[in-house]
């Protein structure tokens, strides 16, 4: 049952790339094709971040420890998408001339913040697999705390880009920071107990 | 420089053009374009789709979503209309759309327009230089400034409804910089009516500044001796300026401004260089001689 409704999930993930996808092929992307692209994948990586932040309070909240089960793949598919908004942002938009991407880097903090978030990215899609949890004990729960800097980095990143202040980026504002509160709840009840 | 619209525009459009305008009764048409333009290939003058033009707009009175100004601006009303030019001047007028349809015959301008979040259109409008509205006025010599005011009707427009901006949307210019011949009042594109979505019945076109100095659906302009505090600047001095010249050298605190994407060209096309003063550098950089740029962005 759980291999089914994982592979349910993972089809599911893919929906946001067969949907773009499908609007190139049949020309629906609209007077800014590229913007629209890069936008697209930038905000399903910051859904998918807050699914997979969803996990663990679904946990306590549902008393089941189903959901953990499909935290992984989720955290994947940010990485996924995540790569797939830079390499987007690097080749569609700036034709992979690195000059100008390495000043935004450095001088757009919007920019930079998005890069920093896709860099600490990587180490967590490393250290994904079961062995590599065996291998970093307790370690490993240390370094996958990074999500949370990398979903609060990944939030700035997009009200920062934005011409002023928008009522997207706020609703993912929002969003964060109940999903923070959740663990700031969890960790006071944990130490009552 | 003045340059016929026929090297930047498809014969078969051009010519379809000129019967159109000439049904409307229009005859003198003055074409002002940045000639030259760079080297790469897909750097074309093409006329941006009207279908573009139409649906992919920034008018936070309609919401903030680009498709938003289209879907939402349809039922708003424009008639009757009239503007009125105040402060210093011997004698405040009022002028309905009629009256300056029938006093500024409408010529036709190709420009470019080169939005601050970095992509670009260039667009047919029809309309008359803003000095030949200014001078009906006589400004005292008081007048420095140029102030412009858009309408304010948050029944009609949703987006008023929110502290987005501060309403009513306002912008300024300097008197010379009103005064320039390339600083037109719009009132069509592409030979027809100007859409709602597009500012109508009456916005400015500056093209030489970024998009949002060229305010939309205008119903008031103030002649005023100090520099006007505008509705960007209001929402963030150190983001937009109240000279937003469009400068490649000068960046945005968040983005860079060196490139612009060509909207309607599809996935595949680059980026192309943004240029100074958005091409239109002969004409108005004697405007701001002697300035340092980097200080009044």
């Amino acid at each position: 049952m759980l291999r089914y409704s994982k592979i349910f999930v993972f089809l599911l993930c893919l929906w946001p790339l067969c949907s773009i996808i499908y609007q190139i092929f049949y020309n629906k992307l609209g007077a800014e094709p590229v913007d629209k692209i890069i936008n697209h994948f930038g905000e399903w990586t910051l859904i998918l971040i807050f699914l997979t932040l969803s996990m663990s309070p679904l946990k306590k909240i549902t008393n089941s420890t189903i959901w953990i089960k499909y935290r992984r793949m989720l955290g994947l598919f940010v990485f996924f998408y995540a790569s797939i908004h830079l390499l987007s942002y690097v080749g569609l938009d700036y034709r992979f001339d690195f000059q100008p991407i390495v000043n935004d880097v450095l001088k757009k903090k919007f920019v930079f913040v998005g890069f920093a978030a896709w860099l600490l990215l990587i180490p967590l899609a490393i250290t994904s697999s079961n062995q590599m949890m065996r291998i970093l004990k307790n370690n490993w729960k240390k370094i996958h705390r990074l999500i949370y800097v990398i979903a609060i980095f990944g939030v700035l990143h997009f009200i920062w880009l934005s011409k002023t202040i928008f009522f997207k980026p706020l609703v993912f504002l929002v969003i964060l920071i109940i999903l923070l509160l959740f663990r700031v709840n969890l960790k006071k009840s944990d130490n009552k107990i | 420089m003045k340059i016929s619209s026929r090297q930047i525009t498809p014969e078969k459009i051009y010519k379809n053009r000129r019967k159109f305008i000439k049904q409307l009764g229009l005859t003198s048409s003055v074409f002002y374009f940045a000639p030259e333009l760079f080297g790469t290939a897909n750097a074309s003058n093409k006329l941006t789709e009207y279908k573009y033009i139409t649906t992919y707009n920034n008018y936070y009175e309609f919401g903030t979503g680009k498709n938003h100004p289209v879907e939402r601006s349809q039922n708003f009303i424009t008639d009757p209309w009239s503007v009125t030019i105040d402060g210093e001047v011997e004698k405040k007028i009022t002028l309905s759309m009629d009256d300056m349809k029938k006093m500024f015959p409408a010529e036709e301008r190709i420009y470019r327009l080169r939005c601050v979040e970095g992509w670009s259109m260039v667009i047919p409008w029809l309309g008359f230089p803003l000095n030949k509205l200014l001078k009906k006025a006589n400004p005292t010599s008081k007048a420095k400034f140029v102030r412009f005011e858009s309408i304010l009707d948050p029944e009609q427009m949703i987006g008023q409804r929110y502290p987005i901006l501060d309403w009513p949307y306002k912008e300024g210019l300097r008197i010379d910089e009103a005064m320039h011949p390339l600083t037109i009042m719009v009132t069509g594109l592409y030979g027809k009516e100007l859409p709602n979505q597009n500012g109508s019945p009456i916005r400015l076109m500056v093209p030489w500044k970024y998009g949002f100095k060229s305010a939309k659906a205008i119903v008031r302009i103030s002649f005023v001796e100090k520099m006007p505090t505008t509705s960007w600047m209001k929402a963030s001095p150190r983001e937009y300026g109240f000279y937003s010249n469009v400068n490649p050298n000068v960046d945005h605190p968040r983005w860079s401004q060196a490139t612009e994407r060509v909207i309607g060209e599809g996935i595949m096309s680059p980026r192309i260089p943004t240029l100074m003063y958005n091409g239109y550098e002969e004409e108005v950089a004697y405007l701001y001689k002697d300035m340092d740029l980097r200080k009044y962005y």
